[in-house]
């Protein structure tokens, strides 16, 4: 006698603590095992796109910290480095450096979260303790740089707001000394643990030419063993002066994955140290008045500093008519800004691509014929991030 | 295939009368076609061994309400092969249904949407046309340029029937837009003077 079962719908979130946000996940589950999950997402979607085409471009500037709000100054990059190239101005070396050194260090920020809350997902608390320690002390210097822990604010069209204060190269300096140890730490905890590999290997297989099929970028690609990455194939900002390796996986599995990450966060250590050791002082702006802000001092003693002052806070620059894409390297993926100008000191449109987004997508392809248990460890090794997803 | 050169040079002799404009820009290949063509052009340059792009980076519309092609749908390609961007833009009216490459391309399933979401625009034999970003039961496509920043409705929790309602906007102060663009540029005899002496120099 046989017995006709209704599969059972289940609401994975919007309020679910391995869900990295507000992720509304609908799970066809025949018995144990997931048939269809149609990822519904926007809900913390904030019209960004629609945002900047109102504010002038200098003002668009913080709105991009609160996309991926895990590595803000990534997202300020790709912007600032779109609106540089349509202006046709340069960046000062040691801004050119200050930057990679931001970028890299976000890409610890992001890494350790992911790397963190995926073994907390599987089970595993104590990585995320150690992780979000370090993660403070990345986010002191973010703080000290910009003046802000998360919002920074920090890359401008043609440089960086301001210079580094005194003893912060030291201190990152210190930090990369001391970090190492902690990520060898990590991955004495995770690494070859039993129940960490048992949730991990095999698990969320992504194949060549799936990942390239789905618009995979970042890990999701390099794991799966296409040796990708924009700091290498389209340098910018002087990646191409320093020396560096792209770690790429073998299997496409969560587990891959979870080693590229930490590879990665190797790698940016060292890449930290070069910039440290080959950086000069010199400015850290454009010297072009009508697009960098002069400094207080000039104010109070040039007219000509004063009006251009009070023109780029109110005004703002104007921006020649022309349309760009730009992507940059960010922790999770190619990160892109498509900007359309149309001469005035406002976007026409900006638009976003963010890697999580297509990453996301797959979700339904990745989780097809796993077990319910394993949708938290896809969903971690996707590094989803929702205020990037939604915008 | 070395440089864009090339690939503008291939790319114009294999798809003569189906491209309509090619430009390298920004070292990118920006190429305008039409509507019909489109399924064409993107098996052409995804399949093919000089071409190879393989990757769809993402697809958006660019609004000129203005225009009596309103829309300028854009599909932006990746090569990993020959490490090259590729820009493809074609014209449409408001109204007018566009050919979906989900079939081509996995990843346009959620872009498509999104394009559907934000401006309106339906493509044809899309598996699962739904709204994606925005609340269920929205009306409206927020980034068309005639949509207001402020949006039509706002939502609020409603103690009286004990559920989250939405209702129009109701601003106390009316929406501001502060344009400090001035029309006055400088003046012309400076600059030219100054180009001038840059020029003796």
């Amino acid at each position: 006698m046989t017995k006709k079962i209704k599969n059972l719908n289940l609401n994975f979130g919007p309020q679910h603590p391995a869900a990295h946000g507000v992720l509304r996940l609908i799970l066809e589950l025949d018995g144990e095992v997931v048939e269809k999950a149609d990822p519904h997402i926007g809900l913390l979607h904030r019209g960004t796109e629609k945002l900047i085409e109102n504010k002038t471009y200098m003002q668009a500037v913080p709105y991009f910290d609160r996309l991926d709000y895990v590595a803000p100054m990534n997202q300020e990059h790709a912007f600032a480095l779109a609106t540089e190239k349509v202006l046709k101005i340069d960046v000062p070396i040691r801004a050119q450096y200050i930057r990679v050194i931001f970028c890299e260090i976000g890409r610890i920020l992001s890494h350790i979260l992911n790397v963190t809350t995926q073994a907390l997902d599987v089970g595993a608390l104590t990585p995320s303790l150690w992780g979000f320690e370090e993660r403070e002390t990345l986010m002191t210097f973010y703080e000290r740089a910009s003046g802000s822990r998360l919002h920074a604010n920090y890359f401008r069209a043609g440089g960086v707001h301001q210079d580094l204060p005194q003893g912060l190269e030291e201190d990152i300096a210190k930090f990369c000394e001391t970090f190492p140890k902690i990520i060898n730490d990590l991955e004495s905890l995770l690494t070859d643990n039993r129940i960490f590999k048992q949730r991990n290997v095999d698990i969320g297989v992504v194949t060549k030419e799936d990942a390239l099929d789905y618009s995979f970028s970042g890990v999701m690609i390099r794991g799966s063993g296409v040796p990708w990455d924009l700091r290498k194939s389209q340098p910018y900002d002087g990646y191409e002066k320093l020396e560096f390796k792209i770690p790429i996986g073998k299997n496409g599995d969560c587990y891959d994955r979870y080693l590229c990450r930490i590879e990665e966060m190797k790698e940016s250590v060292s890449i930290i140290k070069q910039c440290l050791s080959k950086m000069e002082k010199g400015p850290i702006k454009s010297s072009d008045g009508k697009i960098s802000p002069p400094s207080k001092k000039e104010i109070k003693q040039s007219m000509e500093a004063l009006i251009h002052h009070f023109k780029l806070f109110t005004e703002g620059y104007r921006v020649p008519k022309d349309e760009i894409y730009t992507a940059v390297e960010a922790p999770k993926g190619e990160f892109g800004v498509y900007l359309i100008s149309d001469g005035s000191n406002k976007p026409y449109k900006c638009k976003i691509r963010a890697p999580g987004f297509s990453h996301l997508q797959s979700m339904d392809y990745l989780i097809k014929g796993h077990m319910l248990a394993d949708v938290p460890a896809v969903l971690g090794s996707l590094d989803i991030v929702f205020g990037e997803v939604d915008r | 295939m070395q440089t864009l050169i090339d690939l503008e040079k291939k790319i114009n002799s294999e798809l003569t009368t189906k491209i309509n404009k090619t430009e390298i820009k920004h070292n990118q290949i920006y190429i305008e076609t039409d509507k019909d063509d489109l399924i064409d052009v993107i098996l052409f340059l995804k399949t093919n061994s000089d071409t190879k792009f393989r990757q769809l980076i993402d697809i958006t519309v660019i609004d000129y309400p203005e225009n009596s092609q309103r829309f300028e749908v854009v599909y932006l390609f990746l090569s990993h092969e020959f490490n090259q961007r590729l820009i493809l833009k074609y014209s449409i009216a408001e109204n007018e249904i566009i050919p979906s490459v989900t079939s081509i391309f996995p990843s346009a399933n959620w872009m498509e949407r999104e394009v559907f979401d934000m401006y309106g625009v339906s493509f044809k034999d899309h598996p699962d046309l739904r709204r994606i970003l925005t609340d269920y039961g929205f009306e409206g496509h927020p980034l068309r340029k005639d949509f207001p920043l402020t949006g039509h409705t706002e939502v609020r929790y409603s103690e009286d029937q004990k559920k989250v309602i939405s209702e129009p906007v109701k601003l106390e102060q009316n929406y501001r837009n502060f344009d400090y663009e001035s029309p006055w540029e400088g003046t012309k005899y400076i600059k030219e003077e100054l180009d001038n002496n840059d020029k003796k120099n």
